[in-house]
């Protein structure tokens, strides 16, 4: 493995007694995609801000490009770039003007910054918007806008946290076939999310994180191959009779679980488990077979599920 | 799009100048309200020497520590023009940067430091006042109200009171975590009152004994006082004008120590 852009080693992060982040270690090679899923609150972003130098860490050793962030921020900084949870582009300046105000951040010249800025909204597919007002954009151009404007240092490492939250499927997709576009250009992309689809879209690996400890690591297909069967089948019966006929379940699949609206059967032959579970005379209201996801990992390494 | 190191970005750059790249995205901003300040920049100064100086100055015929009615209330103007100034760029903005739109964040992520993102705004609030304090001096200039040769100078008084206040302000808007109505708070309780009781309108020792104490305290009286001495030469004496200085600077100074840690504090958290 080429020497890691991230090495993080017993990172910790508490405020007062509690521990935000607590004895976490995972490397980032070059030109990888790594992420960081879990759910809400379970230490992600504080992690980001660690790596984005502009959080200190309480404990443990970090390095960012071979620099400690505690002492070397201004200069790791300036080799990142970062998509925030939440939107911060500047609404008294236009599109184009963000990019270029952000650029001068960077120590950038004037002209070179310009001809940047316009390369940059070709690539975010906001050539035409260039002097509309911020707040005229959809939620899915401003967020190309704000990755646009991640990328206008050239950075070496690219951190997105929760960068499709909030977006319809459509301005998901195209978010995705832009970042998919830097992954194969050979960015470094680190990414946090809560979305199951969009960390087996993007990651070539990445860290189960829960209660700001790693609960497991390895690639999407790695993971769900170690955590979960092949298929799950999903039947509903009513809320309120779910748990009364995971009862009469036992025995079938390799494993089950009762969540409050569905039962997941876990097993390689979900087309199988199903026709053996009609077979039994139950009459699920809706039933489903579909492949295991990275929910299904979440949901056997913590016994919640992701979005709650 | 991006790649290896391109060495596009200059850390070294950024540590010297970053706060001069912040004066420069807010000057930037300021082109979405430019007409709102030109329209402000020229009107101020018109309405209040109209209505305040000569309107008034109609009324009191006899003369206030040794000049006319419009020579002793043109300086309080000038200085309280600045405070306006601070009292607007210092309040919003400030939560707005943390808050509302964030940009705060967005400078911090790149390699610029809290400290420069207060510096720069603070640099970026200076552009917008001294031109203002400089527009309300010539209208003096032309009502008449600066008989002496220096008085020039105080442009330079009234900026530092604006910067003694705002900086105060700044400091305080930095720690809202959530709106409610403290800048409105700031304006009714804070500077009006400092406006009603600094000696604009009248000598502070025409008060009641127990209500001075807010003229000596106000950061308004003492620029107040500086912009006096230096427009029309009002007698003081040099300890007391030396004071008038220190008060200001010392203000300002702690005004800017607190803002700074505050903006570490929740940029870095």
């Amino acid at each position: 493995m080429p020497e890691a852009v991230i090495t993080a080693s017993i990172l910790t992060k508490k405020y007062n007694d509690f521990a935000a982040v607590d004895s976490i270690s995972f490397e980032v090679a070059p030109g990888e995609s790594f992420g960081l899923l879990g759910p809400n609150g379970a230490g992600k972003s504080t992690t980001m801000r660690m790596v984005g130098a502009v959080s200190t860490r309480t404990s443990g050793t970090l390095r960012i490009l071979g620099l400690d962030p505690d002492e070397h921020g201004p200069e790791i900084r300036s080799q990142l770039g970062v998509v925030p949870q939440t939107d911060n582009l500047d609404s008294e300046l236009r599109v184009r003007d963000n990019l270029i105000v952000y650029g001068r951040y960077f120590g950038i010249p004037r002209r070179q910054v310009a001809k940047r800025a316009d390369e940059l909204l070709e690539f975010a597919q906001l050539g035409d918007r260039a002097k509309s007002r911020v707040d005229d954009l959809s939620g899915g151009m401003k967020r190309r806008l704000t990755i646009a404007r991640a990328l206008v240092n050239d950075p070496r490492i690219l951190l997105l946290d929760e960068p499709t939250t909030g977006l319809d499927p459509q301005a998901r997709h195209i978010l995705w076939d832009r970042l998919f576009r830097l992954k194969e250009q050979g960015t470094t992309l680190v990414l946090t999310t809560h979305y199951m689809d969009e960390a087996e879209q993007l990651c070539d690996r990445l860290v189960v994180v829960d209660k700001g400890t790693i609960k497991a690591e390895g690639s999407p297909a790695a993971l769900i191959r170690q955590y979960s069967t092949r298929e799950v089948v999903e039947l509903r019966f009513g809320s309120d009779r779910n748990v009364d006929v995971a009862r009469q379940l036992v025995g079938v699949g390799d494993r089950i679980e009762v969540l409050p609206d569905r039962i997941l059967i876990y097993s390689d032959n979900g087309e199988a488990e199903l026709a053996a579970i009609i077979g039994r005379g139950l009459a699920p209201i809706t039933t489903l077979v579909r492949r295991s996801s990275l929910e299904d990992v979440f949901l056997r390494l913590t016994g919640r599920s992701l979005i709650e | 799009m991006t790649g290896q190191a391109s060495g596009v970005a200059s850390a070294g750059k950024s540590r010297r100048w970053g706060s001069l790249y912040v004066a420069e995205h807010k000057i930037l901003a300021m082109r979405a309200y430019l007409q709102t300040l030109v329209v402000t920049i020229i009107g101020n100064p018109l309405l209040y020497l109209f209505g305040l100086g000569v309107g008034l100055a109609r009324l009191i015929n006899a003369p206030v520590g040794g000049a006319t009615y419009l020579e002793f209330v043109a300086p309080a103007l000038l200085a309280s023009a600045a405070v306006t100034v601070s009292a607007n760029e210092f309040s919003y903005p400030v939560i707005a940067g943390f808050k509302w739109n964030a940009v705060y964040f967005g400078m911090n992520a790149a390699p610029i430091s809290p400290a420069q993102i207060a510096g720069g705004t603070v640099l970026a609030v200076l552009v917008r006042m001294v031109p203002t304090v400089g527009v309300y001096f010539v209208f003096m200039l032309v009502f008449g109200a600066v008989p002496s040769g220096v008085g020039a100078l105080s442009i330079l008084t009234a900026v530092l009171t604006g910067l003694s206040v705002g900086l105060v302000i700044m400091a305080a808007m930095s720690t809202v975590q959530e709106d409610r109505g403290q800048p409105a708070l700031i304006q009714r309780f804070g500077i009006m009152p400092m406006f009603l009781f600094s000696g604009t309108f009248f000598p502070i020792d025409r008060l009641p004994i127990y209500l001075q104490w807010i003229g000596w305290i106000s950061p308004l009286w003492h620029g107040t006082q500086l912009g006096r001495d230096l427009s029309y030469g009002q007698s003081e004496p040099a300890w007391l004008v030396v004071v008038h200085v220190v008060y200001l600077g010392a203000i300002a100074l702690v005004g800017w120590k607190l803002t700074v840690r505050t903006f570490v504090r929740r940029l870095n958290k």
